[in-house]
């Protein structure tokens, strides 16, 4: 999977978690760019992306990525 | 909500939380508003997020507490002003064995054991009693999971040192509190873990990372057991079953295959599987579900096919057949008028998807469950919650009789020319009385479920009855009816509140089934009667209008009172000198004493 597919199927998984069609993501997109994205929704989006994507977070891992495009390096590594 | 219903999908459920919130509260307008607490063990964000979906999908607006985490003891025993203001309508414990303080070491002997068993339940049952003291209002509490590691490996379940055990017994414990307490009640995550699959319901991930005691895929499992207990106890229980035969209570289609060829009876796999389901059935009548039958069918082929030797459901066994070919949709609303429910007390089975998509559309807010194959019926209707039980009592038992007596008073009905006739042929007994505690439960379960004889809709539960009942401003008065047919038990309930030279009727209501027996009549007369020992000169009555008390809305008129007032949402106020009152039952007895 290239990165650019990564990012085809992680846009619809933050659109349905924050319930918002119009965000928008980019490697240099951090959690306070999009509104809700706190510790308790968190939890919920990794969820959402291991689902998604079929891959197991470690728990270091899911806690410590600095912004989407340290997601989705880490997408790319467990897929 | 489809995506609401078992079997949901609960990783999608997760996923569009947010979206799912958002078209729930744009439906439906009319909630009941309920203050619930969460007490927990581990982390109960997600736990309230997704309990407050299934709430709202049955009509309950949540509005939650949740205590510090992890302090779900201290914040319970101890004074916490925060939770007296909240003034929960409903606390729930979500403890889970990762609040187990200390678990024996295999030497333990018995007694060693029995001693710390019982200091791990001291510590639960202080929590609830301080908890009933200070709140009084029902808890909902966790069982505990069974461990995910065996030390000892299967010997764990045997051995008193064993942890298996130890939580197995300690479980005991805990249901036994529930037996002998009212308003207390279980939510069996042993259950619910063992069901989802231990393996998955304890996913480490989650925990190291947020502290949260079970997989957020097993969420919300447990959100909607805990969402049928709530339901159950405010009286959102389904009360019926709407069930079709061909290829649903039977295999085969009587109609085109002819009665001996129906698969149904022990004979054959086939018919086994059809058999189980009417056994399943029929063990959910003996919890006072009504069964009806709803087929398209020739009403002489659908009576020739119940009577086939094989068949476990008798024709006594449901109250109405209704066999024609009328859209089910239309056969069931007349069913629902029938027998006074409202269609969304109705759970409809039939084996047909078109049939049951039809009903889903035209008929709203009948349950209807999504069946697959035959030998998986049972688990589709059993899984799916809508019979939850909080209390049982023995009108509960009888009710399919009561229903059919109906029937059978109706054949007498149609005899007599006269009405007043008919009535007193018979042989009405009633008993008016204040509260007492012996019936306050089958009390409490009328108030939380009768909504179309019902002025006020007012719910409340049973503490808040006991309370009131001793309360000298208060007056109340249940009313038990008996014919010659049998005894209906308690079927109506009034309260009254006394200001000064006036009583405030708050609550009026009376079971459907004794509808125009003149049971509300000798009501009055026992509430005027009332009046004038308590020096009472005027009865002020109050009608707020539902979607389902329309029956009700003249009714103060009916009784005699006038109109005082009525404001834009149709909420009436009804006045009444007790001077100008007359006694108007006159052909039920009353019993004194």
């Amino acid at each position: 999977m290239t990165r650019e597919e990564v990012y085809i199927k992680l846009l619809p998984v933050f659109k349905d978690v924050f319930d918002d069609r119009r965000i928008k993501l980019s490697d240099q997109t951090i959690s306070t760019d999009i509104v809700g994205w706190d510790s308790l929704m968190h939890i919920q989006l990794i969820a959402a992306i291991q689902d998604e994507f079929t891959i197991e977070f470690g728990v270091e891992e899911a806690a410590n990525f600095k912004n989407v495009g340290e997601l989705v390096d880490l997408i790319l590594k467990l897929i | 909500m489809r995506e609401l219903e078992y079997p949901f999908d609960a990783r999608l459920i997760i996923r569009k939380k947010k979206s799912l919130k958002r078209r729930l509260l744009e439906e439906e307008p009319k909630r009941l508003k309920k203050n619930i607490a969460v007490l927990g063990g581990s982390t109960t964000n997600d736990v309230v997020d997704i309990l407050e979906l299934f709430l709202l999908n049955n009509g309950i607006e949540p509005v939650f507490y949740q205590s510090e985490y992890g302090r779900y003891w201290e914040d319970g025993v101890f004074d916490n002003p925060v939770l007296h203001s909240f003034q929960p309508d409903i606390i729930y414990v979500h403890t889970t064995n990762r609040n187990i303080a200390a678990y024996p070491e295999p030497s333990y002997d018995k007694s060693t054991v029995d001693s710390m068993l019982k200091e791990q339940y001291k510590h639960y049952e202080t929590l609830w009693s301080r908890l009933q003291e200070k709140y009084d209002c029902p808890i909902i509490q966790n069982n505990f999971e069974l461990p995910y590691t065996r030390l000892m490996g299967n010997m764990d379940a045997y051995s008193y040192g064993g942890g298996v055990n130890f939580l197995t017994r300690l479980n005991i414990f805990f249901y036994e509190y529930a037996s002998s307490h009212e308003n207390f009640y279980i939510n069996d995550i042993n259950y619910q873990s063992a069901d989802f699959g231990l393996d998955k319901w304890y996913d480490p991930f989650y925990w190291y990372l947020y502290k949260y005691a079970m997989s957020l895929d097993a969420i919300p499992t447990l959100a909607f057991n805990i969402a049928n207990i709530i339901k159950s106890i405010y009286g959102k229980n389904k009360k019926a079953i709407a069930v079709d035969l061909d290829n649903t209570l039977w295999g085969g289609i009587v109609g085109d295959d002819g009665v001996w060829e129906l698969s149904i009876g022990n004979e054959t796999s086939r018919g086994q599987i059809y058999m189980e389901f009417q056994q399943y059935l029929k063990r959910l009548q003996t919890l006072g579900i009504l069964l009806n039958v709803v087929s398209k069918n020739e009403e002489e082929n659908a009576k020739a096919g119940m009577e086939h030797p094989g068949m476990v459901l008798k024709r006594d066994d449901f109250v109405s057949v209704i066999a024609n070919w009328e859209p089910k949709s239309v056969n069931i609303v007349h069913l629902a008028d029938e027998l006074n429910l409202g269609v969304d007390s109705f759970v409809f089975i039939d084996d047909n998807p078109a049939e049951r998509e039809i009903v889903r559309r035209q008929v709203a807010g009948v349950s209807v469950p999504e069946l697959e194959k035959p030998e998986k019926y049972i688990r589709a209707v059993d899984k799916a919650g809508y019979f939850e039980m909080t209390a049982f009592s023995a009108d509960d038992a009888n009710r399919n009789e009561m229903y059919r007596k109906n029937v059978q008073r109706s054949i007498l009905k149609n005899k007599f020319m006269d009405y007043n006739d008919y009535l007193k042929s018979l042989e009405m007994e009633a008993e008016i009385k204040p509260f007492c505690s012996i019936y306050m439960e089958r009390i409490a379960q009328l108030i939380n479920k009768s909504n179309q004889f019902n002025l006020t809709t007012q719910r409340f539960t049973q503490s808040e009855l006991e309370a009131m009942s001793k309360k000298v401003e208060c007056v109340t008065l249940y009313g038990k009816l008996k014919d010659r047919f049998g005894d209906n038990g308690i079927v109506t309930v009034i309260i009254g509140m006394q200001k000064g030279e006036e009583l405030d009727i708050i609550l009026w209501l009376m079971s459907c089934r004794v509808l125009k027996r003149d049971m509300e009549f000798a009501m009055m007369d026992t509430v005027v009667d009332q009046c004038i020992q308590n020096g009472i000169r005027r009865i002020r009555g109050f009608y707020y209008p539902t979607a389902k008390n329309v029956m009700v809305k003249e009714f103060y008129h009916t009784q005699g009172f006038k109109k005082i007032s009525e404001d834009d949402a149709g909420n009436t106020k009804w006045l009444l000198e007790v001077s100008d009152y007359e006694k108007r039952n006159h052909v039920i007895k009353i019993k004194e004493n």
